[in-house]
């Protein structure tokens, strides 16, 4: 973003001393310089309010266990004044806020926590500075205020809901004014006008009242949700008056008009404790927070969404701010429950714009990228365009017109909106996938195949060999040793590369298929095995002679080998020294089965040059009751590798495909494989994958799915989704009350509610009725029943259907 | 499950101590004050809740039904539904923490409950809950005892007897061994929603013996597991039926005659209104009359606590340390915890942000319930109509505070004084700080005159009072933890 000249003009001598300059120049405007530094020092207790006199060089400190003046000097603060004084200080001295005087130098004001309202002449000559004590609220003062021109006039807001203003002249209260509702948390005379003071309340409100008019307010607005801790009149502009609430926001509110009009909102990170606008800059104010937040921020109201200036000095929340001096915009001191006290340079101020990443990346619904950015870094962009109604295809501007008044907030950004492409945002293969996946209720072997085979359709080679990867890795060894031997024995003492597994599936149905299959893996031993070229006349032959065309060797896949022969360099390298096939088949295609050959049989590849597979294929392919389904040589390893020896492997991939953001294959692969992983990955990932697959299921309205994964969930957190608001309520068809323990006997009537018209006993399970005569029982009975008549079971004669 | 062979087979039906003790009484012919043992309270007749709710039958039924988890109104639900309009923010919020969106798991929200109100050994809420831990179907075997729990439950039980019993001596320091990252570690949010279900069911714990709730008779609950853990308690009324030694011992206030009592509170608080304004009594005699107050309670219904046996019932499976018990607040000649200053932390201004940023909402419902609790008045006292019982309630709500060593800096506890009687001061000390012990004697020995629902409205404000007087200590060294 963009901002013209800064206050703070880092590394910029010439301005520097311009503001040197000004600083001088405002100051000179209160009749004492005003210079010094960032500085705190230790209080004794924490501080709930602070104050300055009006020449700027003292502060008032007040707390529950604290009252003291400090003197403000160039370096450091220096104690003046002990106000609490007595061996015993009473509750008098326990103060929720103070006031110094604004033309009375030495008069101050307090507000105690059991009530009174104590003002203090510094002029006294005794010890006890103690002046007038006024104890006529009921409860905690929260607020004392002295009018702004006016010496003798004090004014108060206590909890009990009531304001009074008090003539310092006089005993008593001059009028009191109730506010008709919730505790006063703050008031404050208008800057401006004479008579007016604003108010603010607990249950939300803020009022108006001219301070002749003690019978009603002027006016009263619902200014935040909650308490408004604090209101500040703007200095300068009469009509603006700033609140402060626990629900975390200052408004803006213009008061000009009749109807008080909210013209700026800042939201904050935590309530808002106090607020005061910044002297000498129109737009700025300074904020701190009741609880858990401990800085301080300066906001331009106009840019409401980072704070202009923030000041991290304190340890705890910051109780008081004050500006240091009316007309000063430079030192803010604040008082914190840290128990220090803090002058604060604006200069030394952290600037959170600065550290802001200017840049803003989002998508949308349908895939839209929204980017914004500062200006200068698009300008060069030659596509730019004005912002075409309707179509989002081009990047789109806005453009805030610069205010030369003002230096901070010269921000202008632009914003581009990109359309992706139909393709690339489509995610119709993730519903599809959703769909069409089959999780459990069928062997392993086959949910991987077929979910290979999904995977295939949809043109996603990598998942689709994943899955074929995995039911070779996993698939039961028992089944595997009857082969193995046999197999061995027909090749002789070599090591297999390609013998076949037995499958669980030995019936005539899967013949065409396997073989089908044969075929194919047939080819992919052809790397290993250049030098038997008849073996692949072989091939072709008995390829021909099945027929099959259901697999195509387009050039759909070719990305897929690409990707593949480089993950498995070794291979690649190992085929080079093999004379490539001749035949015509194109060779990716049995790439796509080399990586379920676990990395140590190249090896074994390597040692057997005449490797012999296409024997055992040939052999699988006369009448055997050895049907493979992918010619791998499971014996392989299935001899002497378990299937958890696959486990790291798996997981690893597992995670890539989740970091990959295929949390869907992930959860996929998690369920199909069951107990052979699970142990693998600890639960939390687990329970993260699943939350998000069923949270994008959930998006995609896929309910049944996402249903289905959660039932095959072993998460226990995952699983008790489903055991949410599962509560169904029922009446009695009785009494018409709702049942509230059975859902078939009525707590009230003590009358079985549902009654099977068939057998006549209670149904509890699931009830069957008829929407014509409302009889009905055992879902069963029912389809029983209407079988062999079409009259309803109860006997009223209606003519029941049942479909 | 862990129900033991023997106690089935030897006697299917269980008597617990108090009970024998009863019984023993009883056969030294000792008159035992019968309670009501139909309909929801033992001490209030039947008849007159069921008046009360005729005049609005249906929101109590709509509320519960709305915001119950069986949509059943028990026992508790009706006597709450004396005061219709506290009934609606108590179980709008009872609701949100139990079955809304939120830090904690469901069944571990019914767990904390039943950890909770088995501090108290209140088997009606424990018998509640365990039905809803039932209902939500997992990890039943936690309910065999809390050793079957999960250690991070059982880290809680610390936080959870302190908060019972003791809420002032929570430190930071507790704070953190519960969040401090490990194997068992708590979340801030999850901490606080914990911790506002933990006073929230020891405060629910104080209405249900103050009240005297009877238990949930579920008569069809004939079956099953559930049984196995529900129905053998020995169906006698905890609530109203022992300790009566003590209570018999205690003297009976009842000399003065009750209507003249009743005009003398009046009357007591018209002059204090009147006071008020010429009220001139110095800080220090503030203060003290704030320790004095404080002190008082302390020699209010201390009786015999050391010879407390832990009765053995179904409840105390849930219950670790069992010896923790209420120790007062103020004890002479040792070294007393701090003042808590309510101006300092306020449950508006400080418990409110923190509750409410860490576990969204539940500190607006709950603004709302002290609220109302705090604001609920029909202008009349007994008889009298018209009546402003600000007084009389700030000075309940306070003194409960005061018991628990939080002050307010603007108020005068010499009101407590003057406005509450020394037997109401008995009960209010019993049921707030060891409710388990309230007798039906109690309930009946103060303000005789006034109607069974305007004490169910003074256990309303005593639960809350001590529910926000748990919330502050907690929150406050949540906070101090924090920064």
């Amino acid at each position: 973003m963009h901002f013209g000249q800064r206050e703070r003009p880092r590394g910029l001598p010439l301005l520097f001393g311009a503001m040197e300059k000004m600083s001088r120049v405002t100051t000179a405007l209160g009749s004492s310089a005003i210079s010094g530094r960032t500085m705190f020092c230790h209080l004794d207790a924490p501080a709930n309010a602070i104050s300055v006199c009006r020449d700027a060089t003292q502060v008032v400190v007040a707390g529950r266990n604290i009252f003291k003046i400090y003197g403000l000097e160039e370096e450091q603060f220096v104690e003046k004044l002990n106000l609490r004084v007595g061996r015993k200080p009473s509750l008098n001295f326990s103060c929720a806020d103070v006031m110094w005087h604004q033309m009375e130098e030495n008069l101050l004001a307090t507000a105690a926590t059991n009530g009174a309202v104590v003002t203090w002449n510094l002029g006294k000559p005794s010890r006890n500075k103690q002046d007038q004590l006024f104890t006529e609220h009921k409860r905690t003062v929260n607020k004392v205020c002295f009018h702004p021109t006016e010496v003798y006039m004090l004014l108060s807001g206590s909890q009990d809901g009531y304001m009074k203003c008090f003539d310092l002249r006089k005993k008593e209260s001059v009028s009191t004014f109730s506010g008709q509702s919730e505790s006063v948390r703050d008031v404050q005379f208008s800057m401006k006008d004479y008579f007016t003071f604003a108010a603010s309340f607990e249950n939300g409100n803020v009022q108006l009242w001219d301070i002749r008019r003690p019978d009603r307010y002027e006016r009263m607005f619902t200014a935040h949700t909650g308490p408004v801790f604090c209101c500040d009149w703007h200095p300068d502009d009469r009509g603006w008056l700033a609140t402060g609430g626990r629900d975390k926001m200052v408004k803006v509110w213009d008061m000009t008009t009749n109807r008080a009009k909210e013209i700026y909102c800042v939201q904050t990170i935590a309530s808002v404790a106090r607020v005061k606008w910044r002297p000498e800059r129109k737009w700025h104010l300074a904020t701190c927070s009741m609880m858990v937040d401990h800085n301080i921020y300066v906001w331009d109201v106009r840019r409401p969404f980072i704070p202009f200036a923030t000041f991290e000095e304190h340890k705890d929340v910051t109780t008081g701010i004050v500006w240091r001096h009316q007309h000063d915009p430079y030192f803010l001191l604040s008082g914190s429950k840290d128990s220090t006290l803090y002058q604060h340079m604006f200069k030394d101020a952290s600037r959170p714009v600065d550290r802001a990443n200017p840049e803003g990346l989002c998508f949308g619904l349908f895939g839209d990228l929204a980017f914004a950015a500062k200006e200068s870094l698009i300008s060069g962009d030659t596509n730019r365009k004005p912002y075409p109604g309707g179509d989002r295809r081009y990047p789109i501007f806005f453009f805030k017109k610069p205010d030369l008044t003002e230096q901070f907030a010269h921000v202008s950004s632009a914003l581009s909106v990109f359309e992706s492409s139909l393709e690339s945002r489509c995610m119709d293969w993730f519903v599809k996938t959703a769909r069409l996946y089959l999780l459990g209720g069928k062997p392993f072997a086959e949910l991987c195949d077929h979910n290979a085979k999904v995977a295939k359709e949809l043109n996603r080679p990598q998942v689709s060999t994943t899955w074929t990867m995995l039911r070779l890795m996993f698939s039961d060894p028992a089944n595997l040793s009857t082969p193995g031997p046999n197999n061995i024995s027909k090749l002789g003492n070599l090591p297999l590369m390609n013998s076949f597994s037995m499958k669980e599936m030995g019936t005539e149905s899967r013949l065409d298929r396997s073989k089908g299959e044969i075929r194919q893996d047939s080819i992919h031993l052809e790397p290993g095995n250049s030098l038997i070229n008849s073996n692949n006349d072989e091939n072709e032959e008995t390829e021909g002679s099945e027929g099959q065309a259901e697999y195509m060797f387009g050039d759909a896949e070719l990305d897929d080998d690409d990707l593949y022969s480089i993950e498995l360099e070794n291979q690649a390298a190992e085929e080079q020294e093999y004379t490539l096939p001749q035949e015509a088949f194109p060779l990716r295609h049995e790439i796509m089965d080399n990586p379920s050959v676990p990395e140590h049989l190249q090896q074994d590849k390597a040692d057997s040059p005449h490797a012999s597979g296409n024997e055992a294929e040939v052999m699988c392919l006369t009448p055997t009751e050895s049907f493979s389904l992918i010619a791998i040589s499971q014996p392989l390893f299935s001899t002497h590798l378990p299937a958890h020896f696959f486990c790291p492997v798996v997981r690893e991939m597992l995670s890539h495909y989740a970091e990959q953001g295929d949390v869907q294959m992930a959860v996929s692969v998690l369920i199909v494989l069951g107990d052979r992983i699970r142990k693998e990955i600890d639960d939390l990932t687990q329970e993260h994958w699943y939350m998000s697959y069923i949270d994008l299921l959930q998006r995609f309205e896929l309910w049944n799915v996402s249903n289905e994964v959660i039932k095959l969930s072993t998460c226990s957190a995952i699983t008790c989704l489903n055991q949410t608001s599962t509560t169904l309520h029922v009446n009695c068809s009785n009494c018409k009350r709702p049942m509230s323990n059975r859902g078939w006997i009525c707590d009230r009537c003590h009358q079985c509610a549902s009654v099977c018209a068939v057998c006549h006993h209670v149904v509890k399970g699931l009830f069957v009725w008829c929407q014509g005569c409302s009889h009905g029982g055992h879902l069963e009975h029912v389809m029983n029943w209407l079988k062999s008549s079409s009259h309803c079971p109860a006997g009223c004669g209606h003519l029941c259907e049942y479909t | 499950m862990n129900v033991s062979a023997e106690s089935f087979t030897s006697n299917p039906f269980h008597i617990c101590n108090i009970c024998q003790k009863v019984i023993r009484k009883k056969e030294k012919g000792v008159r035992v004050p019968r309670p009501f043992s139909s309909g929801p309270s033992a001490f209030i007749p039947e008849e007159e809740i069921v008046e009360a709710s005729q005049v609005d039958p249906h929101t109590e039924q709509i509320l519960a039904e709305a915001y119950s988890p069986s949509g059943h109104v028990d026992h508790l639900t009706r006597v709450m539904g004396l005061h219709p309009h506290y009934l609606e923010s108590f179980l709008r919020s009872q609701f949100y923490l139990l079955r809304m969106d939120g830090p904690l798991p469901l069944h571990c929200r019914h767990y904390i409950a039943i950890m909770a109100a088995a501090r108290h050994q209140c088997s009606f809420l424990v018998s509640l809950h365990v039905r809803e831990f039932y209902r939500m179907g997992m990890c039943l075997d936690w309910l065999k005892g809390l050793q079957y729990a999960p250690q991070r439950l059982r880290n809680l039980n610390e936080i959870n007897k302190i908060l019972a019993h003791r809420p002032w001596l929570i430190t930071k320091e507790h704070i953190q061994n519960l969040v401090k990252t490990g194997e068992h570690s708590w979340s801030l949010a999850e901490l606080v929603h914990a911790v506002v279900l933990l006073a929230h069911f020891h405060a629910l714990a104080s209405f249900v013996f103050g009240s005297g709730i009877n238990p949930q008779v579920d008569t069809q609950n004939a079956n099953g597991f559930q049984s196995v853990y529900i129905s053998n308690y020995c169906t006698c009324d905890l609530a109203s039926d022992h300790h009566l030694d003590r209570d018999l011992s205690s003297t009976s206030p009842g000399t003065t005659d009750s209507v003249s009592e009743l005009e003398a509170l009046m009357d007591r608080m018209k002059r204090l209104q009147e006071e008020r304004e010429e009220d001139e009594a110095s800080q220090e005699e503030m203060a003290t009359r704030f320790e004095k107050e404080k002190k008082e309670s302390l020699l209010v219904g201390s009786g015999d606590m050391k010879d407390e046996v832990m009765p053995t019932s179904k409840v105390s499976r849930f219950v670790e340390d069992a010896t923790f018990g209420y120790q007062n607040f103020a004890r002479h000649g040792e070294d007393n915890p701090p003042t808590f200053r309510a101006q300092d932390y306020s449950w508006k201004d400080h418990g409110f942000s923190l509750v409410n940023r860490l576990y969204s909402d539940i500190g607006l419902l709950l603004d709302d319930k002290f609220r109302t609790a705090c604001d609920l008045t029909y202008y009349n006292m007994a008889s009298h109509e018209d009546v402003d019982t600000t007084m009389l309630r700030r000075a309940l709500f306070n003194y409960v505070h005061c018991m628990y060593g939080i002050r307010y800096d603007d108020y005068d506890y010499g009101e407590v004084n003057q406005l509450l009687e020394r037997s109401l001061k008995v009960y209010i000390k019993t049921v707030t700080c060891y409710p388990e012990r309230t007798t039906r004697r109690m309930y009946d020995s103060y303000w005789r005159q006034f109607r069974h629902s305007e004490k169910v409205h003074v256990n309303l404000l005593l639960m809350e009072a001590r529910m926000q007087a748990e919330l502050l200590y907690a929150l406050r060294a949540i906070t101090r933890y924090m920064t």
